[in-house]
């Protein structure tokens, strides 16, 4: 069957209603897209088709007949950067997921429409703090201060320009 | 390079789908695993029918067991596979391998038993795990000097881990050995359990582990479990298996966190000062032991919460009950016993008029204060920090009087963490790591594990702060029992601390012997360069096992979460708005990662206290798909606003203590009595609307539950 796989003509013998997602990591070999639950609940497998965000675990082949279908190995992007600045990722497994949902955003957009967006994007590790301060903008969520106990605290060189004191 | 927010190691790769998790490996002539379970909580096999036609199958069950059939952890209660008796309705039975997964779910099986009358509640189970004493001064005494005393119960459910990767392993047989890769937190517990199993030398197993996509506990006993699991079927069939779970079969068979039930009497002076607390903890270890002992102890180290009190006794006991077995969670009993200790803290508030700050400020474990087991605090002891630095950014004092009457509410709660394995732990682990001088700098070979928390981010930075070197010159090796010694499991907060403080022993010996040497000059003039340093206790550090009396852990954690809530009318969901986390933490060694776990943890109590609903049928979780066991998203995950507080302790790296564990203890008693502040009087968790709109409609009718004595 014939589609087209992250810009380049592909024609792939697989069975129609096998799980996209298979397809593109057993028949195709990109294992970029990961199997969080397999019921359309976690959307570590968010892959693009024709431009939209879908759960490829829940999408048979023969679906995307014809159609542009876009992984996290064909995408161009800087957010995968931004996601590892702001402590964005930890595990990783829903990383891949995560880019690709946002992928299909604006640029910048506000912290409401990243948490609208990503609601089908499970994440375990990072309580999605990160996630938005990547996407949306550092003041998009609260930074974490560093402060001493009790006294002033010794300055350490190079500390980060984002530790903020009040 | 301590205390930078140093960029993860691997995030790129993991944020590029580069990163290669143990579904993502193939090797040639590949077989799939699926194990076929019990489906009745007690009782006897009597037959097993194989319905399907066997050609091009592996099939094993326990008769093919080379070794023990045993999961080697504290008792030696678990089998690997049934052989007759069914102690819960998930246990594995038989095992099979087919290279094609459609013919291998297709494989129908039969299962005869004779059924027994399974023990489904912990407060009718009479076979009794663990049983644990802590006491302290005179509780008679205690209650004769009281005022009031006030007595409440408080439960918490079972919560599952959720790590989006499910569990998974490829066993691969290599002549008379056994190589398993996996996504695993502790390879050698998994190591020593193969050992066991397989009937092996030390030397002819191998365990790998694999980028691993969460853990939070999930990931410490079981994957011993699936690995046995997988190398039987790779040794029957001699070729590769790999034994993925789908997200209903990890859901339904691997561990929860225990359920609780958790009894406080506490006597209490007019003006708020504590004299007794007289504790009771019970929880429900399921089915084998497993970890369930060690899980006991730490909760109840920490059920008194961060106070200070001269008499008291808490008594705590894990029972059996048939159902899948309760194992490691994030907290680690704490949280149970934490929820419990936070929510009295605000009724014996309630009861005395008393501000729920005042009456924590004036009770806080401070230094030199005498902890329930007589450890004695040490300078970081910093509970008033952590309160009054939480009180005061998320002005908890203008909410709480403006928001009286309203449908918000705000509450909060202080707690703290044992870093590090508890009482002797450390001493019998006595692990080791090793630095390996390379021509750019050095390679960190230790068993512990990254599963996202930042292991290897963190220890480099350690060595590269100790060697005077940028932190991309020291490198990390993969975790693989062959080759890196065993620096014990990545469990109870203590990699950074502890095995960081080995590595920090090893790169300043290493720098010593470099001389001013820079790596590449020392081994092209002296040859390769390994320093191994075994863990030892520090000094002055006490603990009897027998009598519960002594250090429990070398130091301590402090956190105080302030909850901010919204009631809806019509739903009845509590909806957080705002989550104030303040935490003590020793050092930061990298800022960004201990935010991390904070943000992370605090999102994961959130869901505990008010999601996270494992609901039970016979013995079997009747909710094992994340379309109805929910945890947070986007859109149930408040902003959380982190402040970390330092006070270096002497006893970790660069005085760093434990964190990953610590925030998952504040969330739950926060919001319920942020709930308690909208008039709620709300005892369990997870708070449900269900749960909410029971207490609204019989909250008028409650019964008085202080008694006065004077």
């Amino acid at each position: 069957m014939r589609f087209v796989l992250n810009g380049k003509r592909a024609d792939v013998d697989a069975a129609p209603l096998k799980r996209l997602l298979d397809v593109l990591r057993e028949d195709c070999g990109l294992a970029g897209t990961k199997e969080g639950c397999g019921e359309g609940e976690c959307g570590a497998c968010t892959v693009l088709v024709d431009g939209a965000p879908v759960n490829s675990c829940l999408v048979p082949f023969a679906h995307v007949r014809g159609r542009k279908v876009t992984t996290i190995e064909g995408l161009r992007s800087r957010l995968p950067e931004a996601l590892v600045r702001e402590g964005g990722t930890q595990c990783g497994i829903c990383t891949p997921g995560i880019v690709m949902a946002a992928a299909a955003l604006g640029p910048r957009p506000s912290a409401a429409c990243v948490r609208e967006a990503l609601a089908g994007n499970l994440c375990r590790c990072t309580g999605y703090a990160g996630i938005v301060r990547a996407l949306a903008g550092r003041r998009a969520a609260p930074h974490p201060r560093v402060r001493a106990a009790r006294g002033p605290r010794p300055v350490a060189p190079g500390r980060p320009k984002r530790t903020r004191r009040s | 390079m301590v205390g930078r927010s140093v960029p993860r190691k691997e995030g790129l790769d993991k944020a590029r789908g580069a990163a290669r998790y143990v579904d993502d490996l193939r090797f040639p002539g590949m077989l799939h695993g699926r194990t076929i379970r019990t489906t009745v909580a007690r009782g006897e096999v009597t037959a097993v029918h194989l319905d399907f036609d066997t050609r091009g199958f592996a099939v094993v069950d326990h008769r093919d067991i080379p070794g023990r059939n045993v999961v080697a952890l504290i008792q030696d209660d678990q089998p690997f596979l049934v052989e007759r008796e069914v102690r819960h309705a998930e246990e594995p039975l038989l095992l099979l391998a087919h290279e094609d997964r459609e013919t291998l779910r297709a494989a129908s099986v039969r299962v005869e038993y004779r059924p027994g009358t399974p023990v489904l509640d912990p407060e009718r189970s009479s076979r009794v795990f663990k049983e644990i004493a802590i006491e302290k001064g005179d509780l008679a005494r205690g209650f004769a000097e009281a005022d009031l005393v006030i007595e409440g119960e408080y439960r918490t459910g079972r919560q599952e881990h959720v790590y989006i990767e499910p569990n998974g392993v490829i066993a691969v047989p290599s002549g008379d050995g056994m190589t398993v890769y996996g996504s695993l937190q502790c390879p050698f517990y998994v190591h020593k359990a193969l050992v066991g199993l397989l009937g092996l030398p030390h030397e002819k197993v191998r365990v790998v582990q694999t980028e691993t996509g969460g853990g939070f506990g999930g990931k410490e006993d079981y994957p011993s479990i699936i690995a046995g699991h997988a190398a039987l079927l790779a040794m029957r069939s001699g070729r590769p298996v790999k034994l993925v779970y789908d997200r209903l079969e990890d859901m339904a068979a691997t561990t929860k966190r225990h359920p609780s039930i958790v009894r406080h009497r506490t006597g209490v002076t007019r003006d708020g000062r504590l004299t007794a607390m007289e504790i009771d903890v019970l929880l429900d270890g399921g089915a084998y032991c497993t970890l369930s002992p060690v899980v006991l102890s730490r909760g109840c180290l920490h059920a008194t919460g961060p106070y200070r009190c001269d008499n008291l006794r808490v008594h705590g006991r894990v029972v059996m009950t048939n159902t899948p077995p309760s194992g490691a969670f994030r907290g680690f009993g704490a949280p149970q016993t934490v929820f419990a200790a936070e929510v009295q803290m605000d009724r014996v508030a309630e009861a005395l008029g008393l501000d729920p700050v005042r009456l924590r400020g004036r009770n806080a474990l401070r230094p030199g204060d005498t902890m329930a087991t007589g450890q004695v605090l040490g300078e970081d002891a910093s509970a008033l920090a952590v309160l009054r630095e939480a009180v005061k950014r998320s002005d908890f004092h203008r909410k709480r009087q403006a928001w009286r009457g309203t449908s918000r509410g705000i509450g909060l709660s202080l707690f703290f963490h044992g870093a590090g394995f508890t009482g002797s732990g450390e001493v019998m682990l006595a692990s080791r790591a090793a630095l390996e001088l390379t021509p750019r700098g050095a390679r960190i070979q230790v068993g512990s594990t990254e599963m996202g928390q930042g292991t290897r981010t963190t220890l480099a930075q350690i060595v590269a702060e100790t060697l005077g070197l940028a932190v991309e010159r020291v490198e990390v090796a993969e975790p693989d029992t062959a080759s890196v010694p065993d620096s014990g499991p990545t469990v109870a907060s203590r990699t950074c601390m502890v095995v960081g403080g080995l590595l920090k022993a090893c790169a300043a010996e290493m720098k010593e012997r470099l001389g001013g040497l820079s790596p590449a000059a020392y081994l092209k003039r002296h040859g390769p360069l390994r320093v191994i340093r075994q863990y030892e206790p520090p000094p002055g550090i006490a603990w009897d096992d027998a009598t519960f009396r002594g250090d429990a852990y070398a130091t301590y954690g402090w956190g105080c979460d302030v909850a901010e809530v919204e009631l809806d009318p019509v739903t009845y969901e509590v909806r957080p708005t705002r989550v104030t986390a303040v935490v003590e933490i020793g050092r930061a060694v990298n800022p960004l990662m201990v935010a991390g776990q904070v943000e992370g943890g605090t999102a994961q109590g959130l869901g505990y206290a008010l999601l996270e609903d494992v609901v039970m049928r016979e013995g079997r979780m009747a909710n094992a798909q994340l379309t109805n066991y929910m945890i947070p998203t986007t859109l149930d995950t408040p902003p959380v606003d982190v402040t970390i507080l330092e006070s270096p302790c002497r006893h970790g790296p660069f005085g760093a203590k434990g964190v990953g564990e610590m925030p998952m203890s504040g969330p739950g008693p926060a919001v319920a009595n942020a709930v308690r502040h909208l008039g709620l009087d709300v005892r369990s968790l997870p708070i449900t609307p269900e749960k909410v709109l029971e207490c609204a409609s019989s909250s008028t009718e409650s019964e008085p539950t202080s008694t006065r004595r004077r």
